[in-house]
Protein backbone atom coordinates (compact mmCIF):
# COMPACT_ATOMS: atom_id res chain seq x y z
CA UNK A 1 0.00 0.00 0.00
CA UNK A 2 2.84 2.37 0.86
CA UNK A 3 4.21 1.89 -2.66
CA UNK A 4 0.89 2.96 -4.21
CA UNK A 5 0.66 5.99 -1.92
CA UNK A 6 4.22 6.90 -2.88
CA UNK A 7 3.41 6.52 -6.58
CA UNK A 8 0.39 8.79 -6.11
CA UNK A 9 2.73 11.33 -4.48
CA UNK A 10 5.10 11.12 -7.45
CA UNK A 11 2.21 11.60 -9.90
CA UNK A 12 1.04 14.63 -7.92
CA UNK A 13 4.61 15.95 -7.97
CA UNK A 14 4.78 15.45 -11.76
CA UNK A 15 1.44 17.23 -12.22
CA UNK A 16 2.56 20.16 -10.09
CA UNK A 17 5.88 20.34 -11.96
CA UNK A 18 4.08 20.56 -15.30
CA UNK A 19 1.56 23.01 -13.88
CA UNK A 20 4.35 25.40 -12.84
CA UNK A 21 6.28 24.91 -16.09
CA UNK A 22 3.10 25.66 -18.06
CA UNK A 23 3.69 29.31 -17.14
CA UNK A 24 6.37 29.35 -19.86
CA UNK A 25 3.55 29.30 -22.37
CA UNK A 26 1.40 31.84 -20.55
CA UNK A 27 -0.46 32.42 -17.29
CA UNK A 28 -3.15 29.75 -17.04
CA UNK A 29 -5.46 28.12 -14.46
CA UNK A 30 -3.11 25.17 -13.88
CA UNK A 31 -0.28 27.53 -12.97
CA UNK A 32 -2.57 29.58 -10.76
CA UNK A 33 -3.72 26.48 -8.87
CA UNK A 34 -0.14 25.26 -8.38
CA UNK A 35 0.94 28.75 -7.34
CA UNK A 36 -1.77 29.00 -4.68
CA UNK A 37 -1.00 25.50 -3.39
CA UNK A 38 2.64 26.57 -3.13
CA UNK A 39 1.72 29.70 -1.19
CA UNK A 40 -0.59 27.83 1.20
CA UNK A 41 1.77 24.90 1.75
CA UNK A 42 4.81 27.18 2.27
CA UNK A 43 2.94 29.34 4.77
CA UNK A 44 1.74 26.23 6.60
CA UNK A 45 5.21 24.72 6.57
CA UNK A 46 6.84 27.81 8.08
CA UNK A 47 4.02 28.09 10.62
CA UNK A 48 4.67 24.57 11.88
CA UNK A 49 8.44 24.99 11.61
CA UNK A 50 8.28 28.11 13.78
CA UNK A 51 6.14 26.41 16.42
CA UNK A 52 8.22 23.22 16.68
CA UNK A 53 11.70 24.67 16.19
CA UNK A 54 11.51 28.15 17.70
CA UNK A 55 8.60 28.57 20.09
CA UNK A 56 8.42 25.13 21.74
CA UNK A 57 12.15 24.73 22.57
CA UNK A 58 12.82 28.38 23.41
CA UNK A 59 9.58 29.34 25.17
CA UNK A 60 6.95 26.71 25.88
CA UNK A 61 9.17 23.86 27.12
CA UNK A 62 11.28 25.99 29.51
CA UNK A 63 8.24 27.85 30.86
CA UNK A 64 6.06 24.75 31.29
CA UNK A 65 8.77 22.59 32.83
CA UNK A 66 10.40 25.09 35.19
CA UNK A 67 8.57 28.39 35.45
CA UNK A 68 10.45 29.72 38.48
CA UNK A 69 13.80 29.49 36.70
CA UNK A 70 12.46 30.87 33.42
CA UNK A 71 10.15 33.59 34.68
CA UNK A 72 11.94 36.19 32.55
CA UNK A 73 10.78 34.38 29.40
CA UNK A 74 7.30 35.67 30.10
CA UNK A 75 8.51 39.09 28.91
CA UNK A 76 9.22 38.01 25.30
CA UNK A 77 6.07 35.86 25.45
CA UNK A 78 4.06 38.96 26.35
CA UNK A 79 5.83 41.01 23.67
CA UNK A 80 5.11 38.24 21.15
CA UNK A 81 1.45 38.35 22.13
CA UNK A 82 1.49 42.13 21.60
CA UNK A 83 2.98 41.47 18.15
CA UNK A 84 -0.07 39.39 17.24
CA UNK A 85 -2.29 42.36 18.16
CA UNK A 86 -1.19 43.83 14.83
CA UNK A 87 -4.05 41.80 13.35
CA UNK A 88 -6.63 43.86 15.27
CA UNK A 89 -6.74 47.34 13.70
CA UNK A 90 -8.04 49.11 16.83
CA UNK A 91 -5.08 48.13 18.98
CA UNK A 92 -2.43 47.53 16.32
CA UNK A 93 -0.27 50.31 17.83
CA UNK A 94 0.70 48.04 20.73
CA UNK A 95 2.76 45.97 18.27
CA UNK A 96 5.21 48.90 18.20
CA UNK A 97 6.67 47.72 21.52
CA UNK A 98 7.82 44.28 20.31
CA UNK A 99 8.86 45.83 16.99
CA UNK A 100 10.97 48.40 18.83
CA UNK A 101 12.56 45.61 20.86
CA UNK A 102 13.34 43.65 17.69
CA UNK A 103 14.71 46.77 16.00
CA UNK A 104 16.88 47.62 19.01
CA UNK A 105 18.27 44.08 19.20
CA UNK A 106 18.84 43.89 15.45
CA UNK A 107 20.50 47.30 15.31
CA UNK A 108 22.77 46.58 18.29
CA UNK A 109 23.79 43.16 17.05
CA UNK A 110 24.22 44.24 13.40
CA UNK A 111 26.38 47.16 14.48
CA UNK A 112 28.76 44.87 16.33
CA UNK A 113 28.67 41.97 13.85
CA UNK A 114 29.17 44.06 10.72
CA UNK A 115 31.82 46.17 12.38
CA UNK A 116 33.71 43.05 13.37
CA UNK A 117 33.21 40.71 10.42
CA UNK A 118 32.72 43.00 7.45
CA UNK A 119 34.64 46.17 8.15
CA UNK A 120 37.53 45.23 10.47
CA UNK A 121 38.10 41.68 9.21
CA UNK A 122 37.90 42.54 5.51
CA UNK A 123 40.09 45.60 5.94
CA UNK A 124 42.74 43.68 7.88
CA UNK A 125 42.65 40.86 5.29
CA UNK A 126 43.40 43.44 2.60
CA UNK A 127 46.34 44.89 4.55
CA UNK A 128 48.86 42.26 3.49
CA UNK A 129 52.24 42.13 1.87
CA UNK A 130 51.55 41.00 -1.71
CA UNK A 131 55.20 40.12 -2.28
CA UNK A 132 55.17 37.47 0.43
CA UNK A 133 53.18 35.18 -1.89
CA UNK A 134 54.86 31.88 -2.89
CA UNK A 135 54.77 32.43 -6.66
CA UNK A 136 54.41 35.16 -9.28
CA UNK A 137 50.76 34.36 -10.08
CA UNK A 138 49.79 34.69 -6.41
CA UNK A 139 51.74 37.96 -6.11
CA UNK A 140 49.92 39.41 -9.12
CA UNK A 141 46.65 38.09 -7.70
CA UNK A 142 47.24 39.73 -4.33
CA UNK A 143 48.22 43.02 -5.95
CA UNK A 144 44.97 42.86 -7.95
CA UNK A 145 43.12 42.08 -4.71
CA UNK A 146 44.48 45.21 -3.01
CA UNK A 147 43.92 47.47 -6.04
CA UNK A 148 40.42 46.06 -6.61
CA UNK A 149 39.37 46.53 -3.00
CA UNK A 150 40.65 50.11 -2.79
CA UNK A 151 39.23 51.20 -6.16
CA UNK A 152 35.93 49.48 -5.33
CA UNK A 153 35.67 51.39 -2.07
CA UNK A 154 36.50 54.61 -3.90
CA UNK A 155 33.65 53.92 -6.33
CA UNK A 156 31.22 53.69 -3.40
CA UNK A 157 32.39 57.03 -2.01
CA UNK A 158 29.59 59.25 -3.26
CA UNK A 159 30.33 62.39 -1.20
CA UNK A 160 32.87 63.53 -3.80
CA UNK A 161 32.18 63.99 -7.49
CA UNK A 162 33.68 61.21 -9.61
CA UNK A 163 35.96 63.26 -11.87
CA UNK A 164 39.67 63.59 -12.60
CA UNK A 165 42.03 61.10 -10.96
CA UNK A 166 39.33 60.19 -8.44
CA UNK A 167 36.88 59.43 -11.25
CA UNK A 168 39.45 57.32 -13.11
CA UNK A 169 40.11 55.29 -9.96
CA UNK A 170 36.38 54.87 -9.44
CA UNK A 171 36.13 53.68 -13.05
CA UNK A 172 38.67 50.93 -12.32
CA UNK A 173 36.49 50.02 -9.32
CA UNK A 174 33.50 49.69 -11.63
CA UNK A 175 35.46 47.24 -13.80
CA UNK A 176 36.17 45.07 -10.80
CA UNK A 177 32.53 45.23 -9.73
CA UNK A 178 31.40 44.26 -13.23
CA UNK A 179 33.67 41.21 -13.23
CA UNK A 180 32.27 40.22 -9.84
CA UNK A 181 28.66 40.70 -10.97
CA UNK A 182 29.41 38.64 -14.07
CA UNK A 183 30.78 35.82 -11.91
CA UNK A 184 27.74 36.03 -9.62
CA UNK A 185 25.46 36.00 -12.66
CA UNK A 186 27.24 32.92 -14.02
CA UNK A 187 26.79 31.15 -10.71
CA UNK A 188 23.10 32.10 -10.57
CA UNK A 189 22.49 30.67 -14.02
CA UNK A 190 24.34 27.49 -13.11
CA UNK A 191 22.28 27.11 -9.92
CA UNK A 192 19.00 27.56 -11.80
CA UNK A 193 20.05 25.19 -14.56
CA UNK A 194 21.03 22.55 -12.01
CA UNK A 195 17.58 22.92 -10.42
CA UNK A 196 16.06 22.42 -13.86
CA UNK A 197 18.20 19.33 -14.37
CA UNK A 198 16.91 18.13 -11.00
CA UNK A 199 13.34 18.54 -12.21
CA UNK A 200 14.09 16.65 -15.42
CA UNK A 201 15.72 13.94 -13.31
CA UNK A 202 12.53 13.71 -11.27
CA UNK A 203 10.30 13.52 -14.34
CA UNK A 204 12.42 11.09 -16.31
CA UNK A 205 13.61 9.08 -13.30
CA UNK A 206 11.13 9.01 -10.42
CA UNK A 207 8.03 9.54 -12.53
CA UNK A 208 8.62 7.80 -15.87
CA UNK A 209 11.47 5.52 -14.79
CA UNK A 210 13.34 6.09 -18.08
CA UNK A 211 16.58 6.96 -16.32
CA UNK A 212 17.94 5.96 -12.92
CA UNK A 213 17.29 8.90 -10.54
CA UNK B 1 3.77 58.27 24.32
CA UNK B 2 2.75 55.75 21.66
CA UNK B 3 5.84 56.77 19.68
CA UNK B 4 8.21 57.94 22.38
CA UNK B 5 8.18 54.79 24.52
CA UNK B 6 9.08 52.44 21.63
CA UNK B 7 11.94 54.80 20.72
CA UNK B 8 13.20 54.61 24.30
CA UNK B 9 13.01 50.79 24.22
CA UNK B 10 15.01 50.70 20.96
CA UNK B 11 17.64 53.07 22.35
CA UNK B 12 17.88 51.18 25.64
CA UNK B 13 18.15 47.69 24.12
CA UNK B 14 20.46 48.72 21.27
CA UNK B 15 22.81 50.59 23.62
CA UNK B 16 22.88 47.73 26.14
CA UNK B 17 23.85 45.23 23.43
CA UNK B 18 26.64 47.48 22.16
CA UNK B 19 27.88 48.09 25.73
CA UNK B 20 27.78 44.36 26.54
CA UNK B 21 30.15 43.75 23.63
CA UNK B 22 32.75 46.05 25.13
CA UNK B 23 32.15 45.22 28.81
CA UNK B 24 31.89 41.42 29.01
CA UNK B 25 31.37 41.46 32.80
CA UNK B 26 28.30 41.41 35.05
CA UNK B 27 25.67 42.79 34.66
CA UNK B 28 26.34 43.22 30.92
CA UNK B 29 28.03 39.87 30.25
CA UNK B 30 25.06 37.72 29.35
CA UNK B 31 22.72 40.48 28.22
CA UNK B 32 23.49 39.95 24.56
CA UNK B 33 22.63 36.22 24.77
CA UNK B 34 19.49 36.87 26.82
CA UNK B 35 18.24 39.48 24.37
CA UNK B 36 19.05 37.21 21.47
CA UNK B 37 16.91 34.47 23.06
CA UNK B 38 14.05 36.93 23.50
CA UNK B 39 14.58 38.18 19.96
CA UNK B 40 14.17 34.60 18.68
CA UNK B 41 10.88 34.18 20.54
CA UNK B 42 9.46 37.50 19.34
CA UNK B 43 10.55 36.83 15.75
CA UNK B 44 8.80 33.45 16.04
CA UNK B 45 5.61 35.31 16.85
CA UNK B 46 6.37 37.71 13.99
CA UNK B 47 6.57 34.78 11.56
CA UNK B 48 3.26 33.48 12.85
CA UNK B 49 1.82 36.98 12.48
CA UNK B 50 2.90 36.88 8.83
CA UNK B 51 1.15 33.55 8.21
CA UNK B 52 -2.01 34.67 10.01
CA UNK B 53 -1.98 37.91 8.04
CA UNK B 54 -1.78 35.92 4.80
CA UNK B 55 -4.76 33.91 6.02
CA UNK B 56 -6.65 37.11 6.85
CA UNK B 57 -5.84 38.79 3.52
CA UNK B 58 -6.94 35.71 1.57
CA UNK B 59 -10.12 35.49 3.61
CA UNK B 60 -10.91 39.15 2.87
CA UNK B 61 -10.26 38.63 -0.85
CA UNK B 62 -12.61 35.64 -0.89
CA UNK B 63 -15.34 37.39 1.08
CA UNK B 64 -15.16 40.44 -1.23
CA UNK B 65 -15.09 38.18 -4.28
CA UNK B 66 -12.08 40.00 -5.74
CA UNK B 67 -10.74 38.88 -9.16
CA UNK B 68 -9.56 35.23 -9.16
CA UNK B 69 -11.03 34.78 -5.67
CA UNK B 70 -11.60 31.06 -6.23
CA UNK B 71 -7.85 30.46 -6.39
CA UNK B 72 -7.39 32.00 -2.94
CA UNK B 73 -9.61 29.26 -1.51
CA UNK B 74 -6.97 26.77 -2.66
CA UNK B 75 -4.26 28.70 -0.80
CA UNK B 76 -6.38 28.79 2.35
CA UNK B 77 -7.23 25.10 2.20
CA UNK B 78 -3.57 24.16 1.57
CA UNK B 79 -2.51 26.30 4.52
CA UNK B 80 -5.13 24.80 6.85
CA UNK B 81 -4.33 21.23 5.81
CA UNK B 82 -0.58 21.73 6.27
CA UNK B 83 -1.03 23.33 9.71
CA UNK B 84 -3.57 20.73 10.84
CA UNK B 85 -1.39 17.82 9.71
CA UNK B 86 1.62 19.38 11.40
CA UNK B 87 -0.19 20.01 14.66
CA UNK B 88 -2.08 16.71 14.83
CA UNK B 89 0.48 14.18 13.64
CA UNK B 90 3.66 16.23 14.07
CA UNK B 91 6.69 16.21 11.81
CA UNK B 92 9.54 13.78 11.24
CA UNK B 93 11.39 15.01 14.32
CA UNK B 94 8.52 16.21 16.50
CA UNK B 95 5.47 14.40 17.86
CA UNK B 96 2.08 15.99 17.29
CA UNK B 97 -1.01 16.28 19.46
CA UNK B 98 -2.29 12.83 18.49
CA UNK B 99 -0.44 10.02 20.17
CA UNK B 100 -1.33 6.97 18.08
CA UNK B 101 0.19 7.94 14.73
CA UNK B 102 1.84 4.66 13.74
CA UNK B 103 -1.05 3.19 11.66
CA UNK B 104 -1.17 6.31 9.49
CA UNK B 105 2.62 6.39 9.15
CA UNK B 106 2.55 2.73 8.09
CA UNK B 107 -0.13 3.54 5.52
CA UNK B 108 1.55 6.66 4.02
CA UNK B 109 5.14 5.63 4.52
CA UNK B 110 5.82 8.83 6.49
CA UNK B 111 3.90 11.37 8.56
CA UNK B 112 1.19 13.27 6.63
CA UNK B 113 3.03 16.59 7.08
CA UNK B 114 6.22 15.06 5.66
CA UNK B 115 4.24 13.49 2.82
CA UNK B 116 2.92 16.93 1.82
CA UNK B 117 6.38 18.39 2.22
CA UNK B 118 8.01 15.72 0.04
CA UNK B 119 5.53 15.54 -2.79
CA UNK B 120 4.02 19.03 -2.81
CA UNK B 121 6.39 21.56 -1.26
CA UNK B 122 9.67 20.12 -2.60
CA UNK B 123 8.38 19.74 -6.16
CA UNK B 124 6.70 23.12 -6.21
CA UNK B 125 9.62 25.08 -4.79
CA UNK B 126 12.23 23.37 -6.98
CA UNK B 127 10.15 23.90 -10.13
CA UNK B 128 9.33 27.48 -9.22
CA UNK B 129 13.02 28.34 -8.87
CA UNK B 130 14.07 26.29 -11.91
CA UNK B 131 11.53 28.27 -13.92
CA UNK B 132 13.84 31.23 -13.44
CA UNK B 133 16.46 29.47 -15.58
CA UNK B 134 14.32 30.20 -18.65
CA UNK B 135 13.71 33.81 -17.72
CA UNK B 136 17.37 34.40 -16.85
CA UNK B 137 18.39 32.88 -20.18
CA UNK B 138 15.84 34.99 -22.04
CA UNK B 139 16.87 38.16 -20.18
CA UNK B 140 20.56 37.56 -20.80
CA UNK B 141 19.93 36.96 -24.50
CA UNK B 142 18.26 40.38 -24.71
CA UNK B 143 20.49 42.30 -22.30
CA UNK B 144 23.89 40.76 -22.88
CA UNK B 145 25.34 42.87 -25.64
CA UNK B 146 28.95 43.92 -25.44
CA UNK B 147 28.06 47.58 -25.94
CA UNK B 148 30.52 49.08 -23.44
CA UNK B 149 33.73 47.98 -21.69
CA UNK B 150 31.72 47.36 -18.49
CA UNK B 151 29.14 45.09 -20.11
CA UNK B 152 31.92 43.28 -22.02
CA UNK B 153 33.67 42.55 -18.72
CA UNK B 154 30.44 41.32 -17.17
CA UNK B 155 29.69 39.08 -20.14
CA UNK B 156 33.24 37.72 -20.36
CA UNK B 157 33.54 36.92 -16.68
CA UNK B 158 30.10 35.25 -16.61
CA UNK B 159 31.00 33.05 -19.60
CA UNK B 160 34.47 32.20 -18.25
CA UNK B 161 33.12 31.28 -14.82
CA UNK B 162 30.33 29.16 -16.30
CA UNK B 163 32.70 27.35 -18.64
CA UNK B 164 35.43 27.00 -16.04
CA UNK B 165 33.15 25.57 -13.40
CA UNK B 166 31.68 22.86 -15.63
CA UNK B 167 33.22 19.84 -17.32
CA UNK B 168 32.96 21.51 -20.72
CA UNK B 169 35.67 23.97 -19.62
CA UNK B 170 38.09 21.15 -18.92
CA UNK B 171 37.12 19.52 -22.20
CA UNK B 172 37.67 22.69 -24.30
CA UNK B 173 41.12 23.54 -22.90
CA UNK B 174 42.24 20.05 -21.98
CA UNK B 175 44.63 19.94 -24.96
CA UNK B 176 46.61 23.01 -23.82
CA UNK B 177 50.16 21.87 -22.87
CA UNK B 178 51.21 21.51 -19.26
CA UNK B 179 53.50 24.57 -19.44
CA UNK B 180 50.48 26.80 -20.16
CA UNK B 181 48.18 25.50 -17.43
CA UNK B 182 47.18 29.03 -16.46
CA UNK B 183 45.25 29.14 -19.75
CA UNK B 184 43.06 26.22 -18.68
CA UNK B 185 39.51 27.48 -18.27
CA UNK B 186 39.09 26.03 -14.76
CA UNK B 187 42.27 27.88 -13.70
CA UNK B 188 41.06 31.13 -15.28
CA UNK B 189 37.72 30.73 -13.49
CA UNK B 190 39.57 30.05 -10.23
CA UNK B 191 41.70 33.17 -10.72
CA UNK B 192 38.60 35.28 -11.37
CA UNK B 193 36.86 33.91 -8.29
CA UNK B 194 39.89 34.04 -6.01
CA UNK B 195 41.21 37.50 -6.80
CA UNK B 196 39.04 39.67 -9.06
CA UNK B 197 35.73 38.60 -7.53
CA UNK B 198 37.09 38.65 -3.98
CA UNK B 199 38.42 42.19 -4.45
CA UNK B 200 35.03 43.51 -5.55
CA UNK B 201 33.19 41.51 -2.88
CA UNK B 202 35.51 42.93 -0.23
CA UNK B 203 34.82 46.48 -1.39
CA UNK B 204 31.08 45.75 -1.32
CA UNK B 205 31.27 44.14 2.13
CA UNK B 206 33.30 46.98 3.64
CA UNK B 207 31.00 49.65 2.20
CA UNK B 208 27.82 47.72 3.04
CA UNK B 209 29.20 47.18 6.55
CA UNK B 210 29.71 50.91 6.92
CA UNK B 211 26.15 51.42 5.70
CA UNK B 212 24.75 48.91 8.20
CA UNK B 213 26.70 50.50 11.06
CA UNK B 214 25.37 53.92 10.03
CA UNK B 215 21.78 52.67 9.78
CA UNK B 216 22.05 50.84 13.11
CA UNK B 217 23.27 54.01 14.79
CA UNK B 218 20.41 55.97 13.22
CA UNK B 219 17.92 53.41 14.57
CA UNK B 220 19.45 53.28 18.05
CA UNK B 221 19.61 57.08 18.32
CA UNK B 222 16.02 57.44 17.12
CA UNK B 223 16.87 59.36 13.92
CA UNK B 224 15.44 56.58 11.77
CA UNK B 225 11.91 55.85 13.00
CA UNK B 226 10.02 54.75 9.89
CA UNK B 227 9.57 51.26 11.42
CA UNK B 228 7.05 52.78 13.86
CA UNK B 229 4.62 53.48 11.05
CA UNK B 230 2.89 56.68 10.09
CA UNK B 231 0.22 56.95 12.77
Amino acid sequence: MTYIIERIGIWIGAFLTFAILSFLYKDNPFYKIAEQIFIGISAGYWFIYTIYNILIPNLFTPVLTDLSANRLLLIPAFLGFLMLCRLIPKIDWVSRYPISFVMGTTAGMSLILFLRSDIIKQTSETMMNPFSAPDLAATIGQLILIIGTITGIIYFFFSKKHEGAFGTTAKVGIYFLMISFGAAFGYTIMARISLLIGRLNFLLGNWLGIIKP
Amino acid sequence: MRRQFPLIITFFIGTLIVISEFIPHKPFGNLSDTFYGWFLIISGFAIILGQLNLFKVNLIKISRKSPNWRYYIIALVSFIIMVLFGLLWGTQKHPGLLTNTQPLIDFLGRKPFDYLFKYFFENLSATMFSLLAFFVASASYRAFRARSPESTLLLTSAVLVMLGRTTIGTWITGWVPESLTYLHLPNIANFIMEYLNTAAQRAIMICAGLGVVGSSLRIILGIERSYLGGK
